[in-house]
């Protein structure tokens, strides 16, 4: 039996009509056409689907459409507020090379997103940790840890309007 | 891969839930965070026709701290909140560092305490710190409530005491007598982040650097989460000398019954528990002196 659901995803009211297997990430990628957020492992191991629920991150691939019902839903496309100008964060990872194939990114910045959010100033071993649950098979690392730390004080200096 | 198909209910009561479940029978499944069990269903490794979700069940998600009465953790109650609730941290630091132990943030942000208690993994990082203190797991069922040691709990790698229909509704634990130092450490191949290769969690009461009170439960070495009697009794009763706890220590490794898997040998894992097993023990020893 499917279920109508109705969410808001980057400040967008939708009502869709799902399966209950239907996961979230099938739900934004399928549906919705929002193609940003990665399917990587489908386990929860990677973070590639990382999206954020009602301000949590979490992992898209293991979320039932069906519970997301009511929520708030933020992707990597709903990040830069204005969709025109990048979110300092997405600026940092440009600026310092953070970026090799780019599958990890999105989730990558999710999680970025979530620490700045409760953790404005950072350590590099909060940063590791907080990003920890999102694997970079380009082996960056050095370079997001520095993009992280580079977007705490783009967002410190409000340099750039952010978005949450 | 898809997740499958079945059918899904979010019930508001736990009548509805024990309700539910007992009218679709073998084929229904508990969900709340399903961390565990959506990837247990995209391998196809269960296959639920009906999913009963206590997500929707107000006030599950509940957690009460009292330094005298002990703390309650609600079976919807999120890992990540736990781990980060001011009452378990100051009170119960170690139930709140197992919490945080487990997973990834992703994980943590949508997975459960009872739910990584009832998806009986060997590896579940709450269930030693959880063990040594004497916790109590709360249950209901079409009978009525029930509640279970968390030390009868576990049967099995996957397996619990939960009778069909059954759910966990909460975890207990008593608060700790004074002078008790209580310590949980995992170690595994990705950080904490991964399964446990090994977890070893700890509960010693010391008098007058004695030690009144010692348990200690092992994650990860055997078909359960197990405690380590042989440890217990060496330390029971006698000081607490660095000598004493290496000897309980390699004691603590030798009644484990590791295996081989891809996260580590059992060799490997013999000669780990007995380092984190001391480590457990010492630091829980320094706590309890303070």
């Amino acid at each position: 039996m499917k279920h109508t659901i109705h969410v808001t995803v980057n400040g967008t009211d939708y009502s869709v009509s799902v399966d209950p297997g239907r996961t979230l990430n099938e739900l934004i990628r399928e549906d919705l056409n929002l193609t940003g957020t990665k399917l990587g492992c489908g386990t929860g191991d990677c973070g590639a689907c990382t999206v954020m629920v009602d301000g949590r991150t979490v992992s898209s691939c293991l979320t039932l459409a069906v519970d997301v019902d009511g929520k708030q839903i933020t992707t990597i496309e709903g990040l830069a507020v204005s969709g025109e100008e990048l979110h300092p964060i997405q600026e940092a990872f440009i600026d310092k090379g953070a970026i090799q194939c780019g599958f990890c990114t999105p989730g990558m910045e999710m999680s970025a997103l979530h620490l700045l959010s409760h953790n404005p100033n950072p350590t590099d071993s909060e940063i590791r940790n907080a990003l920890s649950g999102n694997l970079c098979r380009c082996t960056g690392y050095t370079k997001i840890v520095d993009a992280v730390h580079c977007a705490a004080e783009k967002m410190a200096s409000g340099k750039t309007e952010g978005g949450l | 891969m898809s997740i499958g198909k079945f059918e899904h209910f979010k019930p508001r009561t736990l009548g509805d839930a024990v309700e539910l479940l007992n009218k679709y029978g073998p084929g229904a499944r508990v969900i709340a965070g399903g961390t565990d069990l959506m990837v247990k269903m995209r391998l196809r490794a269960v296959s639920p026709e009906v999913l009963v979700s206590l997500k929707n069940i107000p006030d599950l998600d509940t957690i009460t701290v009292d330094p005298k009465q002990g703390l309650t953790i609600g079976a919807t109650a999120l890992l990540a909140d736990v781990a980060a609730h001011p009452g378990i941290r100051k009170y119960f630091p170690a139930v709140a560092a197992a919490a945080n132990d487990t997973a990834n943030i992703q994980v943590r942000n949508m997975g459960t305490v009872v739910g990584n208690l009832c998806n009986a993994s060997p590896s579940a990082d709450n269930a030693p710190t959880l063990l040594v203190m004497g916790a109590t797991v709360h249950i209901i069922g079409a009978k009525g409530k029930r509640e279970l040691p968390l030390a009868d709990f576990f049967k099995g790698p996957g397996l619990t005491a939960l009778a069909p229909g059954e759910i966990v509704t909460a975890v207990s634990v008593p608060p700790p007598p004074p002078n008790t130092g209580v310590v949980y450490l995992s170690f595994s191949g990705r950080g904490k982040l991964d399964c446990s290769t090994v977890g070893v969690g700890a509960l010693i009461t010391l008098d007058a650097g004695t030690c009144k009170t010692v348990r200690v439960a092992i994650g990860a070495c055997a078909p359960t989460p197990m405690r380590a009697p042989g440890a217990e009794k060496l330390l029971t009763g006698n000081a607490v000398d660095e000598t004493l706890l290496r000897s309980a220590s390699r004691k603590a490794a030798e009644e484990t019954k590791p295996i081989d898997d891809l996260r580590a040998s059992a060799a490997y894992r013999l000669k780990v528990v007995e380092v984190i097993t001391y480590r457990v023990l010492t630091e829980a020893c320094g706590i309890a002196r303070q």
